[in-house]
């Protein structure tokens, strides 16, 4: 999805791809254009560095970044690529649940005579999936209707959250994987806060929530302190940070400051009532007001990357590091600050879990969201609004997978082959748009070194 | 062996990259194909070579037609490539990079290298190419890395040679002796395709001269033309060569670099003990071979260079150990020598780049917010006043051709009121008509009263915009010299020969004294520090 949906000059990184129409640009660039025909095909081969639009020549990361109209974006190759990552994933969970039902193969059977039995089989699961995730028509009252749709964006929540966290560091070259602990020790100090503390009503969730996003931000800061001033690869330090974060919240829930009175297992004390989120739509559904916080998060972080300084500096740090150093941009300070942001959206999403849906805290408090916020920022393409929608398409594919496997016996698992599915197409952008015919033309992959030679004159490696 | 492309067109969706080509080289000849960059040249030979396929036309070997689906092909047929950016593996042998694709082998799938061994001494010795086969890539120089590649051709019988730039990355005696190596290989019957738009190489070398603009032939040239009728013939218009610069009006000296050394991670002074001035109102040049410390000399007045001893003081400030940030804050201009790697951001677009030193300054932005109907109208301003052609302001930086990429990081340097104007490489990469558009800013710069430092390794930039000349050999200074200093003479001293000795040899061998620019000042011809 579009982050505004009308061009600015100030909007994220230009999409990468777009053919210099030759009319427009004047003067010799044919083979520029040639170039970045050729960077799309050749985007992980070996390009010499300024043969390639700067975009693509970054870990192949940038081109997702999306600007322009909706209409624009839609038809950019990587807007594409997500929705067309999601649509074959479906696709092939489908054949995998056809393949996997026993029924099916009785229907199978007797394809030819009633082919229709064999499809309503196949598409019966997924009719459950909607039916348990957005709405239920089989449903007694409106509020049955309608619960399907507020359990998506309840487990959405925290998956935004955390997705932003993601997606934010992203987008300052960062592969923050540490939302994970982020999270928990988001939830850690958000819960603590909760249960400990006794304050008044409101003043007690705001608390909570800055809580959480401290704790978040003091896990996700030490990753950027660490990269910054030691040079420590992020992908290494978040993921010790995670088993490190899973073990400490173990253990504290062993301790007298965390597990609750007279219980046996490690879990907290339930969060004082001023310290929860409201209930949106009453209480026989489980929306809270943790969701109106998720949308403000993603109107911040757009704001953040597409109108302050702050997000000037994340933005050029990620496409070009040397280039921001150059202009006077502080990378170390920026890799820090954007760790900690990143840590405190997670963390925010851990207070989501304990102040919002759980109400304790538990060693599982985190569960896998995470690892699925990887996948939401991926699919969401790094930009906020972006995110925001995967989340909601995860939320929805947690959320029905429940009612699918109750009504269908399919079992749940299906939703993460599925989400597995996304991930793995959108990783590899030529092999959707090759199954989809989508692919430019046919090209030589060991054009890689010539295309471009003229756009960019000598190059360093070269010159070595 | 004779070569002929007939009505070659190579279509990229709706962009035509080739339009009808014809061209015939004739064995024994140098061919040139001269063109701005982007003009087509590489995308025809990439059809030549097999690398694309043609949307039209046909490739004639000795009259036969023939169809290249891919470069062993090509190679098959005899046709060679050397490309601009070598195809060479560095931690490789020699040896093992000629043999590469190529190789000869043993019983049980052993590598004969002894064979290729043999095939380079050969080939070395008889065009005299000093080859070692067993070193290592990565230890040559980038002229001995080409000539590998030329080896490479030649081992597999390449009877025509395609040469892609092939002195972009080369010193002055370097390419000279390239020269050579093509007229020894034309005498032995080769033929060479030679890319270049490098006036002065193409009329030393050529036999016959295709100048194509656009995609298109737009005409076969004399080499015997002179450089203002080839460069107009390749621009399509009339363009000057010569660059009318009035004498500099220095005023005071404001910058002053004093014993600055800067070392690098091995310990090594790459910079050594340097000392010079810059006075209002003159171009300082600095030049030398590539790779003998005038990145670090720009990066340590920028301030991204860790370990730097000395001082630099513009206006008296020391700017030493300062931030990047205060050190463009000071007023200092900084064009580096790598736009697409340090000067700006691919993704971001032209209105971003515009500003990408001034994004948290007024009227860019008020506390952390920022302004972006000021920063597209401040971008659309500057892209009208440097002629960047694009569409758009909000197209990505990436999009556009190198030439315009550079007048973007110059609009934005030039933009603000500047001390000290440092430009690296500024016109690396660019075409005849970017070229002098550049130097007439460089110029209006300096006639604006700003101390210029220009670094350069194209001794044709650094005559044509220097006051003054400061040489540089392994990051000591051979000599500041005036912009009158002939061409041997300054060629000498990159090569670490002192000004006088430099100025002895050169008058002794020869009377090859170039035109300079007319600009004369009386400066001291030794090799000292000139205040």
């Amino acid at each position: 999805m579009s982050e505004k949906t009308t061009p600015d000059p100030l909007a994220t990184g230009n999409n990468s791809a777009p053919e210099p129409a030759p009319t427009q640009v004047p003067g010799g660039t044919t083979s520029e254009a040639v170039a970045s025909d050729v960077a799309l095909d050749t985007a992980g081969g070996q390009m010499p560095p300024s043969a390639v639009p700067a975009a693509t020549q970054l870990r192949g990361r940038d081109h997702r970044d999306g600007d322009g109209s909706v209409l624009h974006q839609i038809f950019t190759g990587n807007a594409m690529v997500s929705f067309l990552s999601v649509l074959l994933a479906i696709v092939l969970g489908g054949i995998l649940m056809a393949v996997t039902n026993p029924k099916v193969a009785v229907t199978a059977g007797y394809f030819f005579a009633q082919p229709g039995d064999l499809l309503t089989e196949v598409i019966r699961p997924y009719t459950a999936l909607v039916q348990g995730s957005i709405f239920n028509w089989a449903g007694a009252d409106l509020a049955a209707q309608l619960y399907p749709i507020t359990e998506t964006l309840t487990v959405a929540t925290p998956l935004i959250c955390a997705g932003l966290g993601v997606a934010l560091a992203f987008r300052a070259g960062l592969f923050n994987i540490g939302a994970q602990g982020q999270i928990i020790f988001g939830a850690l100090f958000g819960a603590y806060v909760g249960f400990a503390w006794h304050l008044p009503i409101g003043l007690h969730l705001l608390v909570v929530i800055l809580a959480g996003l401290v704790g978040g931000a003091v896990w996700g800061g030490v990753v950027g302190l660490l990269k910054a001033r030691t040079g420590a690869h992020e992908v290494i330090v978040t993921i010790m940070l995670n088993y490190i974060a899973n073990f400490l919240l173990l253990f504290l829930l062993t301790t007298p400051a965390f597990q609750r009175k007279g219980s046996t297992n490690p879990i907290s004390p339930f969060l004082d009532s001023t310290a929860l989120f409201p209930e949106l739509l009453g209480p026989q559904f489980r929306l809270h007001a943790g969701f109106l916080v998720a949308i403000a998060a993603t109107a911040f972080v757009w704001w953040l990357l597409n109108r302050s300084t702050v997000g000037f500096e994340f933005r050029a740090v990620g496409a070009n590091p040397n280039a921001a150093r150059t202009a006077g941009i502080n990378v170390a300070r920026s890799t820090i600050l954007v760790m900690a942001i990143a840590g405190a959206l997670a963390g925010l999403a851990g207070v989501a879990q304990v102040s919002g849906t759980e109400k304790y805290l538990s060693g599982g408090v985190a569960a896998s969201i995470g690892f699925d916020a990887i996948t939401v920022a991926l699919l969401g393409r790094s930009t906020p609004w972006g995110t925001f929608f995967a989340g909601l398409l995860f939320g929805a594919f947690r959320a029905g997978g429940v009612a699918m496997q109750a009504q269908t016996q399919t079992p749940i698992d299906i939703v993460l082959v599925i989400q597995s599915l996304i991930v793995l197409f959108i990783a590899a952008p030529p092999l959707v748009r090759a199954i989809f015919g989508l692919n430019p033309r046919k090209k030589k992959t060991t054009t890689s070194g010539t295309a471009g030679s003229h756009t960019g004159g000598v190059k360093s490696g070269a010159a070595a | 062996m004779k070569l002929e492309l007939k009505g070659i067109t190579k279509r990229f969706g709706s962009l035509v990259a080739n339009d009808h080509i014809d061209l015939v080289v004739e064995p024994g000849q140098v061919h040139c194909l001269l063109g701005e960059n982007g003009a087509g040249k590489s995308t025809l030979m990439n059809v030549l070579y097999g690398l694309y396929d043609p949307t039209e036309g046909e490739i004639l070997v000795d009259g036969k037609p023939v169809v290249f689906k891919d470069p062993g092909e090509a190679m098959a047929a005899g046709i060679g490539m050397v490309h601009q950016h070598f195809m060479l593996i560095p931690v490789f042998s020699v040896a093992e990079n000629v043999a590469l694709g190529n190789e000869t082998t043993k019983a049980a799938g052993l590598l004969n290298l002894e064979a290729t061994r043999e095939k380079i001494r050969r080939i070395s010795d008889q065009y005299g190419f000093d080859v070692d086969p067993d070193a290592m890539v990565e230890d040559l120089p980038v002229g001995v890395q080409q000539r590998v590649e030329i080896i490479k051709a030649l081992v597999r019988d390449a009877e025509v040679l395609i040469l892609d730039e092939p002195t972009a990355v080369l010193t002055p005696q370097e390419t000279d002796e390239l020269l050579d190596i093509i007229r020894q290989l034309k005498r032995d019957g080769k033929s060479i395709v030679f890319i270049s738009h490098k006036l002065r190489e193409v009329k030393a070398i050529s036999d016959t001269i295709t100048v194509i603009r656009r995609g298109k032939v737009v005409g076969q040239a004399d080499p015997t033309a002179s450089p203002t009728e080839l460069a107009s013939a390749m621009v399509g218009r009339t363009v000057s060569l010569t660059l009318d610069k009035a004498p500099a009006k220095t005023g005071e000296v404001t910058f002053k670099v004093r014993n600055l050394t800067v070392t690098d991670h091995n310990g090594q002074h790459v910079v050594d003990d340097l000392s010079f001035d810059i006075a209002k109102g003159e171009v300082l040049a600095i030049a030398g071979v590539q790779g003998n410390g005038q990145t670090e000399l720009t990066e340590a007045i920028l301030g991204v260079q860790p370990h730097v001893a000395g001082s630099i003081t513009l206006d008296g400030e020391e700017l030493l150990g300062k931030s990047v940030k205060h050190v463009l804050g000071a007023g200092v201009g900084f064009v580096p020598e790598d736009r697409t790697l340090d000067g700006l951001v691919g993704t971001f677009t032209i209105a971003e780049n515009m500003i990408l030193d001034l994004y948290d300054k007024a009227p860019f932005a008020r506390g952390v917010g920022m302004k972006p109907g000021l920063i597209a109208e401040n971008a659309a301003k500057k892209v009208e006043e440097f002629d960047v052609r694009t569409p758009s302001v909000s197209a990505a930086v990436g999009t556009l051709s190198g030439g315009n990429q550079q007048k973007v990081v110059l609009a934005r340097e030039l933009s603000r009121p500047l001390r000290l104007f440092i430009a690296s490489q500024p016109t690396r990469g660019l075409d005849v008509g970017s070229i002098e558009f550049v130097h007439k800013r460089v110029i209006a710069e300096r006639d604006h009263g700003t101390p210029v430092m220009i670094v350069s390794t194209e001794l044709d930039e650094v005559l044509q915009l220097a006051d003054r000349i400061a040489v540089l050999y392994r990051g000591r200074l051979v000599g500041i010299v005036p912009a009158t200093t002939s061409r041997d003479v300054l060629g000498l001293m990159m090569a670490g020969v002192p000004a006088a000795e430099a100025e002895a040899n050169a008058s002794a061998h020869a009377s090859g004294v170039t035109a300079a620019p007319t600009v004369s000042e009386p400066a001291g011809h030794e090799g000292e520090t000139h205040v």
